[in-house]
């Protein structure tokens, strides 16, 4: 899997989130099907379970929404134990949390057979506009150097003796944010410069225009196929 | 002496704030020269960099880059014949991978396949990076990075390179490479620079730009030596270092 063209990757797992979200909730079975082509997915992948797992803690702020909305919603409740909880909001509750969970492992199957620098190029080859997919390829090579000047910024803070603890020092904060910005909108004038020095006129050249053969195409089409066919079953029924 | 390679006549610039930074500059300078142009800070030495290469337009007087004029209609022209590298190559290494960032510029001229295959493959190997070609940039060490830097405007062939402080933040080491390296290169040089050693080193020829204009232009040894110019322009050797006694290079 880490060898296939990133556009099909990309295309395979937009494919397969909508038909994932477009399931109606009710259809258990149909999510179960889900799971597991992602689980015969990253096994086929090589990608360990654990790194997976680690990786899943991104989807940490939908899961505490998702056990607050049963709290919060309105309609009629059922009680248990204690609790008072509201039969949609457990119903919406259950559909975010399994739809949630399966386009965030399959995005984190994306991203951990596909290299960053390969994820914008795919999405240049799937003619994502250019001035958006340049962003996203600058963000991903200027991160660690923006990061990197933030951390000294803080060293050299600390070494003058500053402990951020109270309101009193946000206006320090603030003033590093705000130096962050202008050192970085300085870099990207020095950056441009350079750019235009090499005959820059405004896009970045493709030099390598991605293809995929047809056989991988349609292994990349698998999963979402499969898919497919399990949410048509599903809403036939 | 045939054409010569940069032939600057009587350049004048003022930025739009109004502050003057060049005050009619001449320089020539020869195919397979290296010359150092050394001044201190606020002497208009980055100014006079940037219209080689057709980033700043004349106020008054010309520049060609063998006999070609740097005017609009020959930018792209202009920019393969001069490769700028800047100081700081984070911010000329802006491609995800060695790789993408030296096709950054031969891609722009519109090679493609085998030949921009080939200029990837020949310039890395000039500045002894070809086993970082697929690797991000931002993982290499800053001597490296500066090699690669200079790699990817190797990479457009051009006729001068023109190097802005190439020696600044390298340690001794990755100082004395970049040295072997440019001395290896087949091709005319132009190295601004605060580093006297380094322009006593590797450049025959040194120029003096000072308050926007040049106050010197000779054999470097003699300039080094000059010290009521050296005092005057605000240049100084480094301690301990005297061209009059370190041998010549």
């Amino acid at each position: 899997m880490h060898l296939l063209p990133a556009h099909t990757k990309i295309a395979a797992l937009l494919c397969f989130v909508l038909v994932v979200v477009a399931t109606p909730a009710q259809a258990t079975w149909a999510f179960a099907v889900y799971a597991a082509l992602l689980v015969v997915a990253v096994r086929a992948s090589g990608v360990p379970f654990g790194y997976m797992g680690r990786r899943m803690v991104v989807e940490v702020p939908f899961v505490l929404f998702a056990v607050l909305m049963p709290f919060v919603a309105a309609g009629p409740r059922v009680h248990w134990g204690p609790l008072s909880l509201s039969e949609p909001g457990l119903l919406g509750a259950r559909g975010l949390l399994v739809k949630g969970t399966l386009g965030v492992v399959a995005s984190l199957l994306l991203a951990s057979t596909t290299e960053p620098s390969d994820v914008v190029a795919g999405l240049d080859r799937l003619r994502l506009p250019h001035q958006l997919v340049e962003i996203m390829s600058f963000m991903v090579r200027y991160l660690e150097v923006v990061t990197g000047e933030l951390a000294r910024m803080k060293v050299a803070r600390e070494s003058r003796g500053f402990r951020p603890r109270s309101l009193g020092s946000w206006p320090v904060l603030a003033s590093t944010a705000g130096a962050l910005f202008i050192r970085s909108y300085e870099r990207g004038e020095r950056i441009h410069l350079a750019m235009v020095s090499r005959g820059y006129t405004g896009r970045l050249p493709v030099a390598h225009p991605l293809s995929a053969s047809v056989a991988q195409w349609r292994l990349a089409a698998t999963v979402p196929a499969a898919a497919l066919v399990t949410f048509l079953v599903a809403v036939s029924r | 002496m045939t054409d010569p390679v940069l032939d600057v006549r009587g350049l004048a610039y003022a930025y739009p704030d109004g502050h003057q930074a060049l005050f009619g500059v001449d320089l020539h300078v020869h195919h397979g020269e290296r010359v150092a142009l050394l001044g201190p800070n606020g002497a208009g030495k980055t100014t006079l960099v940037l219209h080689l290469n057709g980033i700043l337009t004349p106020g008054a007087g010309t520049v060609e880059v063998s006999g070609l004029p740097v005017r609009p209609e020959n930018l792209r022209e202009v920019r393969r014949r001069v490769g700028v590298v800047f100081q700081d190559p984070d911010d000329q290494l802006f491609m995800p991978t060695v790789r993408a960032d030296v096709e950054f510029g031969p891609a722009n001229l519109g090679l493609r396949g085998a030949e921009l295959e080939r200029r990837v493959v020949s310039s890395l190997e000039r500045v002894g990076m070809s086993d970082y070609v697929d690797r991000p940039p931002h993982h290499l060490s800053f001597g490296q990075r500066r090699r690669v830097a200079v790699a990817t405007v190797l990479a457009m062939e051009p006729e001068i390179l023109v190097l802005d402080e190439p020696s600044s933040n390298l340690d001794p080491a990755s100082r004395r490479e970049l040295a072997d390296i440019i001395r290896s290169l087949d091709v005319t040089v132009l190295m601004v620079t605060h580093d006297l050693p380094y322009a006593y080193e590797l450049c025959p020829r040194s120029v003096v730009l000072s308050d926007g204009v040049v106050v010197a232009d000779g054999p470097t040894r003699e300039v080094l030596v000059d010290d009521a110019l050296m005092k005057a322009h605000r240049l100084e050797l480094p301690f301990g270092f005297d061209p009059r006694t370190v041998p010549a290079p």
